[in-house]
């Protein structure tokens, strides 16, 4: 069977996520939600510190605690705090609050390190299910959901006008959201999971017209990153999850440069072809 | 029946009553304009009949199947989001080409549907927001200080478009302006609102009125002024 070669369920698993992540990310990067994806991503060593006191699974523990995090932000915001602050409080408490409480887990040897940063090489058959399912669910849910999105994003009042709930709208990318995290945590650990989610939207902005064709390259940014990094780790032996991370960001860099570069390009050649002009005519 | 009849609506935002026994109804066809001044709950009324805000007393009611359009005060689009023209026209649902060209054509806006949004001059940008409300033909169409940005050309220009498409689509017109003048030509019945109706009428009555003199803070002369301006231009007049 292939699954039983590690570095195949590695890769497997990254895709998966890179393309769970990419409608999500988009939307996160279109809504300026990137602080409350990286907040929700914190609190989930919380969820795991949990699960582990509990003993019952990672996937449910991490699922339940981000879902308590980003509704609770939800209902605080615009009480008094501004949403940054409160993210900012609540991610650093959470993600602390998680760490105090992974040391009271006696018996267990665990390695912080697998959560904080991801294990992807040690991704089992059962990760796998987990992982393609969340993501697969997640796609769903963007498939189903996803001009209602896109018009909650654009404009509540053009939404509330369409007859769409922006409110649940925002609740649907919240669930979204926690899945991912849930999801994502075993690839690239909590504090790279926002990478993930923000990195390739962020690349694929340059060379996209449509929300959809965003889309689309920010999945095909985060499979390159997912797949190259898993390799680029594998060769150099470094750390999977940043290595990944990394390479999404060389590749935000890239894009970058390649925008400048053609922005450069269209100057010279317009300012070359306004000279011919002006000398044709004089 | 009236296309919307509003009863008795109270609407408080944070603890603090914005619309207080708001009394109004709109019939097919006609042009109606909400003036007032700042803060005097305009664009909360219009929110309050678009559901995006729940009155605490009194109804709302809408004539069965009534379609709205909406177009909103101004739309901040995020610079991170691309979107052309056509895509926009398609959301929140898809629509055929034909449909889109006719509506980009009824807003005056053809050239500019493979355009960016980001491109687009405000006063494009507002003309292709009401392109995609007439989209879905609306009985109702709703306007919240659409024209804002506009120099004095481009605004004469909307209201123009604005009873162009009424005549065609028959659709009633509601709207928010702070462009007394231009308001005062262009609609059938002029409603003066600080946070609860004050007075209302076509708009040779409302202009005249101490109550609306009083809210806006004119004397007589300015009143009169504003009287001939309107007057003075009987090309832009609209048949009642």
């Amino acid at each position: 069977m292939i699954f039983d070669d590690f570095l195949v369920r590695a890769t497997l698993a990254g895709v998966g996520v890179a393309l769970a992540a990419a409608p999500l990310g988009c939307l996160v990067v279109w809504r300026r939600m990137a602080f409350f994806g990286d907040a929700t991503a914190h609190a989930a060593i919380l969820g795991v510190a949990l699960a582990l006191l509990l003993s019952t699974s990672i996937f449910a523990g991490v699922l339940v605690v981000s879902l308590l995090m980003a509704t609770i932000v939800s209902l605080l915001s615009g009480k008094g705090y501004a949403m940054d602050t409160l993210l900012g409080v609540m991610a650093h408490s959470s993600l602390a609050l998680g760490l105090v409480a992974v040391s009271f887990v006696s018996g267990v040897r665990i390695d912080l390190m697998a959560y904080l940063f991801g294990d992807i090489l040690a991704v089992g058959k059962a990760d796998l299910a987990v992982i393609w399912g969340g993501a697969a669910l997640v796609m769903a849910l963007m498939g189903w959901r996803w001009s209602r999105l896109l018009t909650a994003t654009l404009n509540a009042d053009l939404a509330h006008a369409s007859g769409i709930d922006p409110q649940r709208e925002q609740l649907i990318l919240t669930l979204s959201l926690a899945i991912v995290v849930a999801v994502a945590l075993k690839v690239v650990g909590v504090l790279l999971i926002a990478a993930l989610l923000i990195i390739p939207a962020a690349t694929a902005r340059t060379f996209s017209r449509t929300p959809e064709a965003m889309v689309v390259a920010a999945a095909l940014v985060g499979m390159t990153a997912a797949v190259g990094g898993l390799q680029t780790a594998y060769w150099f032996d470094t750390p999977t999850g940043p290595t990944i991370v990394s390479l999404a960001a060389a590749l935000f860099a890239l894009a970058g440069v390649i925008a400048n570069a053609r922005r450069l390009l269209w100057r010279v050649m317009a300012s070359r072809a306004g000279r011919r002009d002006a000398s044709g005519r004089a | 029946m009236s296309l919307l009849s509003i009863a008795a609506l109270d609407l408080a935002l944070g603890g603090h009553l914005v619309l207080e026994n708001v009394h109004l109804t709109l019939e097919r066809g006609e042009i109606v304009t909400i003036v007032g001044p700042n803060g005097s709950g305009k664009t909360t009324l219009l929110k309050s009949i678009i559901g995006a805000l729940a009155p605490q007393r009194g109804y709302i009611d809408k004539s069965p199947g009534m379609v709205i359009g909406y177009v909103p005060q101004r739309l901040h689009l995020d610079a991170t989001l691309p979107m052309t023209v056509s895509r926009l026209m398609r959301l929140p649902r898809r629509r055929p080409r034909h449909e889109i060209e006719t509506a980009l054509d009824r807003a005056g806006v053809t050239q500019q549907a493979s355009s960016q949004i980001s491109d687009l001059s405000g006063g494009q940008f507002q003309r292709v927001l009401l392109a995609r409300a007439l989209l879905s033909s609306p009985d109702l169409l709703i306007l919240d200080e659409a024209t804002q940005g506009l120099d004095q050309q481009g605004m004469a220009d909307f209201y123009r478009q604005i009873e162009r498409v009424r005549h065609e689509l028959g659709c009633a017109v509601l709207m928010v302006s702070h462009e007394l003048h231009v308001v005062m030509r262009a609609s059938d019945r002029v409603v003066c609102l600080n946070r609860s109706i004050c007075c209302a009428g076509t708009p040779e009555r409302v202009a005249a009125s101490p109550e609306y003199r009083a809210m806006f803070g004119l004397d007589d002369e300015d009143a009169l002024a504003l009287y001939r301006h309107h007057h003075s231009r009987p090309s832009l007049e609209m048949s009642p």
